[in-house]
């Protein structure tokens, strides 16, 4: 059941890294549409958010309008002269996620755990059919009377009676100690 | 000054096979660590290191790719760089016209840290000479620390 769950969530996981990986692939035009592209061209350089690698192959905004280009311009004069939301664009510009945008916490570990109970569940009721409809009969040695009969057979033959079985068994008041 | 000192020396210690560069107060104490051999090669010290790095990012004629290139591997340690490897960096993020990789590159510092939360405002501090000269802002003046 183990291998379900994981392939289920493989299929999450493998969406989720097409889905940032392609969203600026070979055909954007711009960052704006973050759909699935039907195939990224690989030999282009690529962008992506990763904590290890802080500047990508390539900028994440690739096209340029004119206020994007005017502020390019701006940012080779001296920085002093950019304001706070300039500065931010141009971040913005160049990079997909911020640092503590990519470390942000998913809800994925609720999927993942609810997926394991509904297995876990699924996997009882097949056990529970199987137990109703598959077993045969117990062996008729199960039975309360076979196995009182058994036990006392056992004391009798005192099977292990320094530490085992007829060690447990007080002889003289014919109980249990 | 010094208690920060010694919190360091127990703190900031991100490997421990032959600690290389790190955010550290006093150089000497890198000093006995340099002379332990792993195996017959020769080992860079810590001074070495830096050093290395210093040079490369002071390059002229620096290149975006090469910026990239050097940011990613120097991340890629096991280690938090030094302030005057930064310094280094940001100065060669000025020649290429590129504030965003500068501000990148402080993001990147302060991941980099972990658990160590106090190496980050002591880079800022000892960078604030550098970020108000090229007029860099840190991630939290711009509010980008948060979500």
């Amino acid at each position: 059941m183990l291998h379900l769950t994981t392939g289920r969530v493989g299929c999450l996981l493998s969406k989720q890294a097409v889905v940032a990986l392609t969203s600026s692939g070979a055909r954007m035009s711009s960052h704006g549409h973050h759909e699935v592209s039907d195939s990224v061209d690989m030999s282009q350089p690529m962008y992506w958010d990763r904590l290890d690698t802080p500047l990508p192959d390539r900028p994440w905004k690739d096209v340029l309008d004119s206020t994007d280009k005017s502020l390019k311009q701006k940012e080779k004069g001296p920085w002093t002269a950019l304001s706070k939301e300039e500065k931010i664009a141009l971040y913005r510009l160049k990079f997909n996620h911020t640092y503590p945008e990519m470390k942000r916490p998913s809800h994925e570990w609720k999927t993942v755990i609810g997926g394991m109970f509904i297995f876990f569940g699924i996997t009882g009721l097949v056990v529970f059919w199987q137990c109703h409809y598959v077993y045969p009969p117990q062996p008729h040695t199960f039975g309360e009377e076979w196995q009182a009969k058994q036990i006392q057979r056992m004391l009798d033959m005192r099977i292990n009676p320094i530490e085992g079985f007829s060690a447990q068994w007080d002889y003289k008041n014919k109980q249990w100690k | 000054f010094s208690p920060v000192g010694k919190m360091f020396r127990a703190v900031v210690r991100l490997s421990t096979s032959g600690v290389r560069s790190l955010a550290r107060i006093r150089p000497c104490y890198s000093a006995p660590l340099a002379s332990r051999c792993y195996s017959h090669a020769k080992v860079e010290t810590d001074e070495e290191f830096d050093a290395r790095w210093v040079t490369y990012f002071s390059k002229p004629d620096i290149d975006a790719w090469e910026l990239k290139k050097g940011m990613n591997t120097l991340i890629g340690y096991d280690l938090v760089p030094e302030a005057k490897i930064l310094d280094s960096a940001l100065r060669a993020c000025r020649r290429l016209n590129d504030l965003a990789s500068a501000i990148r590159i402080l993001e990147a510092v302060k991941d980099k840290s972990g658990p160590h939360k106090d190496i980050y405002p002591y880079l800022i501090q000892e960078l604030q000479p550098t970020l108000i000269e090229l007029g860099i802002s840190t991630p939290e003046d711009l509010g980008m620390d948060k979500l």
